[in-house]
């Protein structure tokens, strides 16, 4: 990006004063190097978001910032429907509450050593992954239904884990103000047979251990300490969720010249939050929500199911689970103002600084654990959400490494055999049905993970907990 | 309005093809062809060339589409939609298509086969095509092109 178009405000803040069309002006957090190597795309749809109706206070990118649709992925925006807000199909994306949950296992690395190659086999004949994969569970309508209205809390019900599980989920696994009759047909065919599935592309289940721990006191809080062997889940709400967006950013593509929206680009396609349209995609949206943390809750159980077969004294507790791409409401200041906002986090964490009532009681003293994914070659991080986090950004943060090269050119560059085979050489096991989409999402087709989560840990979204490295990645 | 001499020769020349073009985090399809409807069968081979060589999909199995949209572009989105739609609920890799446009409605057919992952080495699924770098149009030598960014 053209440094010379922006303002700097600090070493890891970049300012766009607000021109055009833009309402608000449009913050970026980055250093100098992550600013000159972001796409200008970047700046060009961030500048989009500032436009939109009812936008509050700025439009802000995330240190691993890249170019999406309509929104950056790494994109915040807050809307206030008081003021004509808007809700966006494109600004939550495809893979709506798309997200990591990370497991404690109760074992160090050195007790899983010797059982690394049975362990990576079990996983990878427990959890289904790639493209045209299918769970176990075939839904008929009632059970779709009530598990769109129910999400994890529907999956513990059918035994798919336990109550203490629920406690470090997100709006305790069940997403408030969903409509299973807000989503079409079509989406809940897509779904029947997907549920605890991991899907393709970035998604993948990591064995990983703490190789570094930066604050003592929030890893104590998270239960980590170095050499634990956690286990990280990053996937979403599969067919459904991406049925919902093609539907919707259809719908609101259409439907934009009768609310009177102005778009300066067709993916940036939203709806009054306060229009028939809005509020049918907020409860298809939610219903999405539930879909991937009901997915993630399955999964949570194979996971269980696979270790109790090679490593039966590990205990998994959920440590916490967190999406990054929803549309949620919540109460942010705003001109030293408390205002209930729809805020969109598209490739953005959520990051609430210690004493928010949403945090687990638990860890309600320590700040929310911000869980952030890497590659299957580097690190992965835990983070916690700052009390300067809420006047930087909205109370979010980064998500991960964010991708710097395509996966076209990643294909050019890597095979998959070889990586896999080098990964291995680093005590890195690597199973998937699929070694172009290894060679497609190799680890040097992303950003350095480690630089984001620094320049997000200096811009005050979120303090760095523990350094996890890879042991097994399953990758769809 | 008919076209003249010279843009005829031109698209007498075009050769229908598909190709893959980078986006950021994404991937985008473009088909060429002598038609609208060409580019269309040609961007749905592209669409199948992200999830796996479209040389090794076999036409066992056909599929009907229908669409109806405002625009032609609005159309490509929903024709690829229509297969990314399709494939999912199947569990079938579509390679091979057939595409008729008439105004503002389009029929197509799609062969594949159910998706065989030792065979097919499926890279990665489409959850959508998006209208990102979403064009329909001739380009300067008289071809049509069909093309738009997918979400992987």
């Amino acid at each position: 990006m053209d440094t010379t178009l922006l303002s700097r405000l600090s070493d890891f803040e970049w300012r766009i004063e607000a021109h055009g069309k833009m309402r608000v002006p449009a913050i970026l957090y980055a250093s100098e190097e992550l600013i000159r190597d972001m796409d200008n795309k970047v700046y060009e749809q961030i500048v989009n978001v500032a436009t939109l109706p009812g936008i509050q206070k700025a439009a802000y990118a995330m240190p691993d910032a890249h170019w999406g649709y309509g929104f950056p992925i790494g994109g915040v925006a807050a809307f206030d429907p008081q003021e004509g807000g808007v809700v966006s199909a494109g600004g939550v994306g495809f893979d709506i509450s798309c997200g990591v949950r990370t497991l404690l296992t109760g074992i160090k690395a050195a007790a899983l050593t010797p059982l690394k190659q049975s362990l990576a086999d079990a996983l990878y004949h427990h959890i289904p992954a790639g493209v045209g994969s299918t769970g176990r569970l075939n839904l008929d309508d009632q059970q779709l239904d009530e598990m769109l209205l129910n999400g994890a809390q529907w999956a513990l019900k059918l035994g798919y884990g336990r109550e203490a599980d629920l406690d470090r989920t997100e709006e305790r696994g069940c997403m408030a103000g969903a409509r299973s009759e807000a989503v079409s047909e079509f989406a809940k065919k897509r779904q029947r047979r997907e549920m605890g599935t991991l899907g393709s592309g970035n998604h993948y289940l990591e064995v990983q251990h703490v190789v570094g721990i930066h604050d003592e006191a929030a890893a104590r809080a998270f239960g980590l300490a170095t050499d634990d062997i956690v286990v990280s889940i990053h996937c979403g709400s599969r067919g459904l969720g991406h049925q919902i967006g093609t539907d919707f950013l259809r719908e609101m593509v259409l439907q934009a010249p009768h609310y009177g929206i102005d778009l300066p680009d067709r993916e940036l396609a939203c709806a009054p939050i306060e229009s028939p349209l809005g509020e049918t995609y907020l409860g298809a949206m939610r219903a999405a929500i539930n879909c991937a943390l009901a997915n993630r809750q399955i999964i949570t159980h194979l996971v269980r199911q696979a270790f109790a077969d090679v490593i039966p004294e590990a205990d998994l507790s959920v440590l916490y689970d967190v999406s990054h791409n929803t549309c949620k409401v919540e109460e942010h200041t705003v001109d030293g103002h408390l205002k209930r906002v729809f805020i969109h986090r598209k490739g953005a964490t959520r990051a609430f600084g210690p004493g928010h009532p949403a945090i687990p009681e638990a860890l309600r003293t320590i700040g929310q654990p911000v869980l952030i994914g890497g590659t299957m070659g580097t690190a992965s991080y835990i983070l916690v959400g700052m009390p300067e986090s809420e006047s930087r950004s909205f109370s979010s943060s980064c998500h991960g490494a964010g991708r710097q090269m395509s996966r076209h050119q990643a294909t050019k560059h890597w095979r998959g055999r070889q990586l896999i085979d080098e990964l291995a050489g680093r005590g890195i096991i690597i199973r998937s049905p699929s070694s172009r989409g290894v060679a497609e999402e190799a680890p040097g087709a992303y950003k350095d993970v480690t630089a984001v989560v620094e320049v997000a840990e200096k811009a005050g979204l979120s303090r760095r907990v523990a350094r996890l490295e890879p042991l097994i990645c399953i990758k769809g | 309005m008919g076209s003249t001499r010279g843009e005829q020769q031109a698209q007498e020349a075009v050769k229908a093809r598909w190709e893959h073009y980078a986006h950021g985090a994404d991937i985008g399809v473009r088909g060429i062809g002598r038609s609208t409807a060409e580019a269309f069968e040609q961007a749905a081979v592209a669409l199948a060339g992200v999830i796996t060589d479209p040389s090794r999909v076999e036409a066992r199995e056909e599929v009907m589409i229908k669409c109806e949209a405002p625009d032609p572009e609005v159309l490509l989105v929903d024709w690829l939609n229509a297969l990314v739609y399709e494939m999912a609920v199947r569990r079938m890799i579509l390679a091979r298509f057939q595409v008729n446009i008439e105004g503002n409605q389009l029929h197509g057919r799609a062969w594949g086969e159910d998706t065989d992952v030792a065979r097919h080495e499926p890279a990665v699924e489409v959850k959508g095509a998006t209208y990102t770098d979403l064009f329909v149009g001739q380009n300067s030598s008289g071809a049509w092109v069909a093309q738009c960014v997918v979400d992987v």
